[in-house]
């Protein structure tokens, strides 16, 4: 049983042992006894009323130190929020410039693989030429120069090619770093999360002790409102469940098959 | 023909621009948002539009919307390169004209035969 409770109840507890002789001071017209009782019983309340929002004061103090809202609202540290934030920047920062390198040395590697290719089909149709003995000696001689000539380039574009291969290989190192990061970004998020969650529990409190209700389904219809105003074509994003959702296309197959049965 | 490549992030622009040019299509401009990308094609010049959907200033399906109700626009070919996949999206970009929708993460296969699926189409 929380502090709460506790108080809650031995308030309960008074209240049950005066009744009767409220009732019975009632019955026996003796007002001013009764209007006595009324005071004391309110007293009583009141001090529950007191020592509890005493208690709640001090945690919910204690909360928002712990959400280190409260330097922030006086202009000091930054907010876990807005660490939270720089630090998924700098994941798309780093993801962009990854992704960007990997591209420039694909961009630089292809024309070398294609020369390789390209060079080796036309020589090979004059060495086949050259196997039937349909050469002569000086095309002989051509041929041999443009080998050669082959031959190094190979050589050495093959060794710019393997390095740019590694390169590429390196080039994905921003994964482990982006990992980390977002890790400590999912931390930062659950422990928010649980403080708020915290913070709602003792709202409840609060309102359990002030004696207030809330009507709940009128505060979640206004909500499920506000979400549909919301303009339908709000996108969501990539989907990560679309295995499971039915609402969600899961591939391009999907996209052509729905297309088409409606006639697109 | 000039091709106009809509979408808010550099690194997937570049790699449609790639793809583009290995199928042979090397006359290619870029814009970042729908709010650039609308006076551009009002400018002329464009015979094919690829664009994304989620974008900060105004969205791709905002920009088909603006593009069909141009006068001088409305028959451009128009491809939605998107990570959007909900059926509800799909259905209203088809009923507002888009001419072919392609999900990421897609393969150069698939947006070869969408390309060439929208030209046989127009040119049928």
């Amino acid at each position: 049983m929380t502090q709460a409770d506790q108080s809650l109840a031995e308030f309960e507890a008074t209240l049950k042992a005066h009744a009767p002789q409220l009732i019975e001071s009632l019955q026996q017209g003796r007002f001013d006894e009764a209007a006595q009782m009324f005071n004391e019983l309110n007293q009583a309340r009141n001090n529950g009323l007191y020592q509890e929002v005493g208690k709640l004061t001090r945690e919910l103090h204690n909360a928002i130190v712990k959400l280190e809202m409260d330097t922030c609202a006086t202009g000091g540290d930054p907010s876990p929020i807005t660490d939270a934030t720089d630090r998924l920047s700098y994941v798309v920062e780093m993801t962009e410039k990854a992704a960007n390198r990997t591209m420039d040395l694909v961009e630089e590697s292809a024309p070398l693989v294609n020369y390789v290719s390209y060079e080796a089909q036309s020589l090979v149709a004059d060495w086949q030429r050259f196997m039937r003995r349909d050469m002569n000696a000086e095309e002989f001689r051509e041929l041999v120069r443009r080998i050669d000539q082959y031959l190094q380039r190979s050589l050495s574009d093959s060794s710019q090619l393997s390095q740019n291969l590694s390169e590429i290989m390196l080039a994905q190192d921003f994964q482990d770093l982006t990992g980390q990061v977002i890790k400590r970004v999912t931390r930062l998020i659950t422990e928010l999360e649980s403080n708020l969650l915290k913070l709602v529990l003792m709202a409840g409190q609060v309102d359990r002790v002030a004696g207030i209700q809330h009507d709940r389904e009128a505060i979640r219809a206004e909500q499920e409102k506000k979400k549909q105003e919301k303009e339908p074509s709000h996108g969501e994003g990539p989907q990560m469940h679309a295995d499971i959702r039915e609402d969600v296309v899961s591939g391009q197959d999907d996209v052509d098959d729905l297309l088409s049965s409606l006639g697109f | 023909m000039k091709i106009l490549i809509v979408d808010d992030f550099s690194t997937m622009r570049r790699i449609i621009k790639n793809l583009l040019r290995d199928l042979g299509f090397t006359n290619t401009a870029e814009a970042d948002d729908g709010t650039t990308a609308l006076p551009m094609l009002k400018s002329g010049g464009f015979d094919f539009l690829v664009t994304d959907w989620n974008m900060p200033g105004m969205s791709g399906i905002d920009l088909l919307r603006a593009v069909r109700a141009d006068e001088r626009l409305k028959h451009l070919p128009v491809l939605m390169v998107t990570a959007e996949a909900k059926r509800d999206q799909i259905i209203e970009a088809a009923q507002a004209g888009v001419n072919g929708y392609v999900v990421k993460p897609f393969t150069a296969q698939v947006l070869k035969e969408k390309i060439e699926k929208i030209f046989e189409r127009v040119n049928g």
